[in-house]
């Protein structure tokens, strides 16, 4: 529910070829930088992002800590049935969330 | 003796103190070579030819912390030629690399955009692989007037 935001259209015609964006807040620490005591930040940044369409994987995307904070991600799709796009971030740390819409395809 | 034995114990230090402060800046940057290695680690032997990649990124950004980038590939995105992967590099960044995507037929367009860290101003490459194993490159040139990764702004 946190700190997610999921832009994608609620209705599409099948075989539509249709947009979809994906923000997560997360700080993306690349392991690189030191902090204000002058050592080293550990790294911690999420690693892949994989997108499913009713369960079927339709993009992943791997990160590296080249990646801006707060990963924005944007891709397309062909719409092929009504459903659910879900959205699994993983990384560091144990990081994992999973947010997802539904799709209306007529 | 205590002259030339204190000379020499000063070019030692200087020496150490020398290969000390060069040996940082070498670890932590990556090069053009680190970033031809990384994209022979993708690529392997086989030739990669410039066009049908697009690579969108602004030619002068002021703040590195957060670039935008689209890469699109020229492709029909049919069941028998699709574009699998879409991978990123650059030349100055700690690491080489910066982005992996996997697509399909079922993406439609071969289009994705993202933000990206620059901590330089630098080349950025943008490798496409089609489903018959063919590689596409296109590449800009960035210059960056805030560097990302100087400092902890917390």
């Amino acid at each position: 529910m946190t700190n997610v935001l999921i832009n994608a259209p609620k209705a599409a015609k099948k075989g539509e070829v249709i947009e979809l964006k994906a923000l997560i807040l997360h700080p993306m620490e690349s392991g690189f930088r030191p902090g204000t005591n002058g050592t080293i930040i550990p790294r911690n940044i999420i690693e892949r992002v994989v997108a499913t369409w009713n369960g079927k994987e339709i993009f992943r995307m791997d990160f590296s800590p080249a990646i801006a904070a707060n990963p924005f991600v944007s891709f397309f799709a062909v719409a092929a049935e009504s459903g659910k796009i879900a959205f699994r971030w993983t990384g560091d740390e144990g990081f994992a969330v999973e947010e997802s819409v539904a799709i209306d395809v007529a | 003796m205590p002259g030339p034995k204190k000379g020499a114990t000063r070019r030692t230090f200087l020496a150490g103190a020398a290969v000390v402060s060069v040996l940082p800046l070498g670890a932590a940057r990556a090069t053009p070579e680190a970033m031809a290695a990384a994209i022979k680690e993708v690529v392997g032997d086989k030739p990669i030819r410039e066009g049908r990649v697009t690579l969108d990124i602004p030619p002068l950004s002021e703040n590195g912390n957060a670039v935008p980038l689209t890469v699109s590939v020229d492709s029909p995105m049919t069941e028998g030629d699709f574009i699998r992967a879409i991978h990123v590099f650059n030349e100055k960044n700690p690491q080489p690399h910066v982005l992996d995507a996997r697509l399909g037929p079922q993406n439609g367009k071969a289009s994705i955009s993202t933000r990206i860290k620059l901590g330089d101003s630098q080349k950025i490459v943008a490798i496409a692989e089609t489903s018959k194993g063919e590689f596409f490159s296109a590449s800009a040139d960035v210059i960056v007037t805030l560097a990302a990764c100087v400092e902890d702004l917390t």
